[in-house]
């Protein structure tokens, strides 16, 4: 396929230039150019006003696919850390059997360190089958054993679509798996849906900082793979007596040039992780000073949540970087994001802006946080945040 | 130790909007600049030569223009710089864009390499990892600290979810670096006359000896079906009354969503 500029309609108008997502139009001598970066996403073809821009289809275009159709089954990589199953784990199987059953075919884990516990756990979750390496150097998440074993298996039972979560683990050694496979990986998916008429998997996942969404096709490799963002698919419902099979799998003929030689857990000031927290208090500038950040820790602390907080505050040395969140911190979508002392520019809005109940609290009337606030307070953070919690403590008690 | 630095121009998606009519980015006046990321992974090579000697060799793959981006890395104090770039590049997935820049690696020779975590266009976070597969070599993403370099070995803190991990890996490795690990050095008056006659050299498809099926489009497994723009919420509420109605209001919100 072949996007081309047809120059004797070009009027150099310029329409194309400034929406192409990739910067890959630009206006030479009067007329559109399409340069190196051009990603064929097609939003040129519809803005060009003259119907200068065409797609054409290559002679020969048609790939020699592999044979797709011996390709079968729905798979999720089932994280764990520290023996216990992370929640995107259970997420992704409640997506997984949904797609399946599209799909009209099984639904199965990859368990990787763990016990037996776990793998009958999974289960219950929802998958057919659950293919366990129940091997103790397994327990501590490393790169090359990990994405040996799971290229193995792949090659071995050939499942159509690989799911796993877009974490700090999932996004480190899934494009080992895609790059020796030679397929497709779409990192980060918002959201996955079967393409009725031709049966492969639609990616859905935001880009450029959340404003825009694209989706992705994997239409002539297999297995179809994907790491989905964690807290956005639904769980399904837990049945402990559902039945399945669990094979055993052996963690041979791994190797490793990486040792982990010491785990730390920074639990102690941000009991939950920000990606996990189904409720986030976050601060910014307006918080004042860092013992600003105790009040927002107390009140995170009454709704069962986490802290946050906008660059700035971390710049200023209030908290430490692991809870910042926007741009260059965390991506976040909780349930409840309470933004306070939060001005809202835009690198902070793209980290939380898909939250699901955004309150926002702020002085200023016109900051931009309050654009995408379902419930604002105008106010001082610093009066407004002890009333919370007193009323809180009084609600609860 | 031969240290080779990937980066990427992008738009500043902080300056991106949406026009509402189109559904499309207006990318008018948004500057192209470099991955923040990169930055901080530039910054770590130099200090890798600071520490141990050696050469700072920064790549990019890109279109002319992003020679610009190559120049201001020599600002800061690179040794050398080289521009990957072909038409026939074009519509690189990030399958097709590791392929391309491991072939590219391979011919300049290397030990440490290192990248940003991910590029704030794309957001994917798989170049890095999938380079390291194809040359065949380890991996540690999300590197916030470089504790020791050795002559055939490294040792790293790796960001987790809740919190981190200490990786010793062999050399050569990839790296992939996060914000923390550093703050990026300006660059130096000295550096930017460097900067203004510094001599580009380009590879293209042929001169790192790449196979064409596996370029550009034709040797992308991903494809892009369509771009959209996200829904907007459209649920406001707004409350009324004194500051203190306007809490009881909000905490009956909570209350009715079982956060209390």
């Amino acid at each position: 396929m072949h996007i081309i500029i047809r120059t004797e309609k070009c009027t150099g108008c310029g329409e194309c230039e400034s929406s192409c997502p990739f910067a890959s139009i630009e206006i030479k001598e009067g007329k559109a150019c399409i340069n190196e970066y051009c990603n064929f996403c097609r939003t040129c073809l519809s803005i060009c006003p003259e119907g200068a821009i065409v797609e054409i289809e290559d002679e020969g275009d048609t790939r020699e696919a592999a044979d797709l159709s011996s390709y079968k089954g729905v798979w999720t990589f089932a994280e764990q850390r520290q023996g216990k199953l992370a929640s995107v784990a259970l997420e992704i199987l409640g997506e997984g059997r949904k797609l399946a059953d599209e799909r009209k075919t099984e639904l199965s884990a990859v368990l990787f360190g763990a016990s037996e516990r776990e793998a009958t756990e999974l289960i219950g979750w929802g998958a057919d089958k659950v293919y366990h390496v129940a091997d103790p150097t397994l327990d501590h998440f490393n790169d090359e054993p990990y994405s040996q074993l799971l290229i193995k298996l792949v090659k071995q039972y050939k499942p159509e679509i690989v799911l796993a979560g877009a974490t700090a683990i999932g996004r480190s050694f899934v494009p080992r798996v895609a790059g020796k496979l030679k397929t497709g990986l779409t990192a980060d998916c918002t959201a996955l849906e079967i393409d009725k008429d031709s049966g492969n998997l639609l990616q859905i996942r935001p880009a450029f900082g959340g404003n825009i969404m694209a989706t992705i096709l994997c239409p002539n490799y297999r297995p179809q793979i994907a790491t989905v963002r964690p807290r956005v698919m639904k769980r399904g419902a837990y049945e402990p007596d559902r039945k399945g099979d669990i094979i055993k799998i052996s963690a041979d003929a791994t190797t490793s040039r990486t040792k982990v030689l010491e785990v730390v857990q920074e639990t102690s000031e941000c009991m939950i992780n920000l990606q996990d927290a189904e409720i986030i208090v976050s601060g910014g500038r307006g918080i004042g000073d860092p013992k600003g950040f105790g009040m927002l820790r107390e009140l995170a602390g009454l709704l069962g949540g986490t802290v946050g907080a906008s660059r700035a505050a971390v710049d200023e040395g209030w908290i430490p970087y692991r809870h910042q969140v926007g741009q260059t911190g965390k991506t976040v979508c909780p349930k409840i994001y309470i933004a306070c002392g939060i001005s809202g520019a835009v690198q902070h809005l793209v980290g939380m802006q898909s939250s699901d109940v955004i309150i926002a609290i702020n002085k200023n009337p016109e900051a931009p946080i309050f654009n995408v606030a379902t419930y604002g307070i105008v106010g001082d953070v610093n009066e407004i945040i002890p009333m919370m919690i007193k009323k809180l403590k009084e609600a609860k008690s | 130790m031969n240290c080779i630095v990937c980066i990427k121009q992008v738009p500043d998606t902080a300056e991106v909007r949406i026009n509402p009519e189109t559904n499309t980015l207006i990318r008018e006046g948004v500057p192209s600049i470099i991955n923040p990321y990169d930055l901080h992974a530039v910054e770590a090579a130099l200090q890798i030569r600071e520490k141990v000697g050696g050469k700072v060799t920064v790549i990019t793959m890109g279109p002319p223009q992003a020679e610009e981006a190559l120049r201001e890395t020599v600002s800061m104090g690179v040794d050398v710089v080289k521009l990957i770039s072909d038409r026939a590049f074009a519509g690189s997935d990030t399958w097709a864009t590791s392929y391309t820049l491991s072939k590219a690696i391979e011919k300049l020779g290397y030990d440490i390499i290192l990248c940003g975590k991910q590029a704030i266009d794309g957001d994917t976070a798989q170049v890095g990892p999938e380079v390291a597969e194809f040359l065949n070599i380890p991996h540690i993403a999300y590197v916030k600290k470089i504790e020791d370099v050795g002559a055939s070995s490294i040792k790293v803190h790796r960001l987790m979810d809740d919190g981190y991990d200490v990786v010793e890996s062999s050399v050569p490795v990839l790296l992939t670096v996060v914000k923390e690990i550093n703050v990026p050095r300006l660059p130096s008056l000295k550096g930017k006359m460097a900067a203004k006659k510094a001599v580009i050299e380009r590879m293209d498809s042929k001169s790192i000896g790449a196979e064409e099926e596996n370029l550009g489009l034709k040797g992308s497994p991903t494809q892009v079906k369509n771009i959209f723009a996200p829904h907007a919420k459209t649920e406001r509420k707004v409350l009324e009354g004194t500051l203190e109605q306007q809490i009881d209001a909000l905490i009956e919100e909570l209350r009715r969503m079982k956060c209390i």
